[in-house]
């Protein structure tokens, strides 16, 4: 299957890569591509042109600052999945970046591509969404920053404007007392999640949950943050009772739809399942000292 | 609909040609360096039978345009052997019969060659983590487990690896 015909450029810069998406309203920019070039191979995107942003170094980072984890969106997930800091300080965001598709895919798909190409049934955005990450997007008139609960639109979907490119993810910077975890359903590897939960929390040193957040995967059309389900779990301690409660929150917050992975009823019970296992490691993970 | 001179390695070789920008790496290296050792397989970035090394790292060269790889150092299935001698990881998966009908195979042991490079001596559990980008349909991957663990003892004894 070869994609249809288009133009291909390599901007030197992010300002360059930001031009030419002013100037051609069909292109697409061009990340790890282990989304889009499928796409293009079933002719299901015909970009006019490709602005490929592969080479552009300043967008390949994963720095911890005061207040956030800043990573660059060209870094590649192997090098999410390996990085040190990341490891022994971000358990939910090394937990999803492991279970991305496979070891090869990995080798090129980039964190920034599977945040902006906002598939519901892609693993970083739920996790986005617990830890309360912010979107870094850079257009002509500069940079800004949105929220992860208002980047995801729709599906495929986000806030991007048409001509703005997402460079930076930023996530709390973790604290004493923070813990997550991401619990996925695949058939196999590789395949997209049937469902799968991301649970962030930051437990006081006497176990009051300070803060909680709980995003779903493909169980709707954006990823999902089970607002109910996180707010219940502020201001107690994060007992077995509380979070059977939030599990049960969270599956209604899911919208699922009966396909070849499984039907409602049995995706909303996944929610369920994965979200109090999702916590129960989390809140190990908050006492055992790492983050 | 543009069109580029593409210029890359390909097992120390170069290969210069003009493609469309909508060649995939695969078709480069099949078609222009006809070099078809390397196959396609899913067409659908799954099972990994076009697998490559592009500058070291294991990639599908089904999921990468090939003016993406314009200056690369590309690894094939044919650049394994040196001067008519098997890699270690060639000779692993002819002694421990880690193929059957040989599709998945130049795919799985590109995998394995840059997983031992790594990893030297990977435990099973790695290397079934480290392979499940690779699809095999018929072995049932323990003969492909065990051609990895031969490869890793090979090395060790002094074998090559480079």
């Amino acid at each position: 299957m070869i994609p249809a015909s288009f133009d291909y450029t390599r901007p030197k810069t992010v300002a360059e890569a930001v031009t030419l998406l002013g100037e051609n309203p069909e292109a697409k920019i061009l990340a790890g591509g282990h989304s889009l070039i499928p796409l293009m191979r079933f002719r299901l995107a015909e970009p006019s042109m490709l602005i490929d942003i592969n080479q552009l170094e300043e967008l390949r980072y994963i720095r911890e600052g005061d207040s956030w984890l800043e990573i660059g969106a060209m870094t590649r997930e192997a090098a999410v999945e390996s990085s040190e800091v990341v490891v022994t300080r971000y358990p939910l965001l090394v937990d999803t970046a492991r279970v991305v598709a496979d070891p090869l895919v990995r080798n090129m798909a980039t964190l920034g591509g599977n945040v902006a190409h906002a598939d519901p049934a892609n693993d970083h955005p739920a996790t986005m969404l617990a830890y309360g990450a912010e979107m870094v997007i850079t257009g002509a008139s500069g940079e800004r920053s949105v929220a992860a609960a208002d980047f995801f639109v729709d599906a495929f979907t986000t806030a991007l404007e048409p001509s703005e490119i997402l460079t930076a993810i930023r996530i709390p910077r973790a604290k004493d007392g923070d813990g997550g975890a991401y619990f996925k359903l695949e058939r196999k590897v590789g395949d997209f999640a049937t469902a799968a939960v991301a649970a962030q929390v930051c437990l006081s040193s006497d176990g009051v949950t300070q803060s909680a957040g709980i995003g779903l995967t493909n169980v709707g059309l954006t990823p999902i943050y089970a607002t109910a389900a996180s707010e219940s779990l502020i201001g107690s301690a994060l007992t077995d009772e509380k979070i059977q409660g939030a599990a049960k929150l969270a599956s209604e917050a899911a919208e699922p739809i009966a396909d070849h992975r499984g039907s409602e009823d049995y995706k909303r019970h996944l929610v369920a399942t994965f979200t109090t296992r999702a916590l129960k490691t989390a809140r190990e993970r908050a006492q055992g000292g790492a983050a | 609909m543009s069109t580029h001179t593409v210029t890359l390695t390909i097992n120390g070789e170069e290969h210069r040609h003009e493609v469309e920008a909508r060649t995939l790496l695969v078709h480069f290296i099949r078609e222009d360096a006809e070099l078809t050792g390397t196959h396609i397989g899913c067409d659908t970035t799954s099972c990994g039978a076009c697998t490559v090394l592009m500058d070291g790292t294991p990639v599908k060269s089904c999921t990468v345009f090939a003016v993406q790889a314009e200056g690369a150092e590309i690894s094939t299935v044919e650049g394994l052997a040196t001067n008519g001698a098997l890699d270690p990881i060639q000779q692993a998966f002819t002694d421990e019969h880690g193929l059957q009908c040989g599709y998945c195979t130049p795919g799985m042991m590109m995998t394995s060659r840059a997983l031992l490079r790594e990893n030297p001596s990977p435990s099973e559990a790695e290397i079934r983590r480290g392979i499940s980008g690779n699809l095999c349909r018929c072995t049932g991957y323990l003969n492909i487990v065990k051609a990895v663990q031969k490869a890793s003892a090979t090395l060790a004894e002094g074998g090559e690896n480079d």
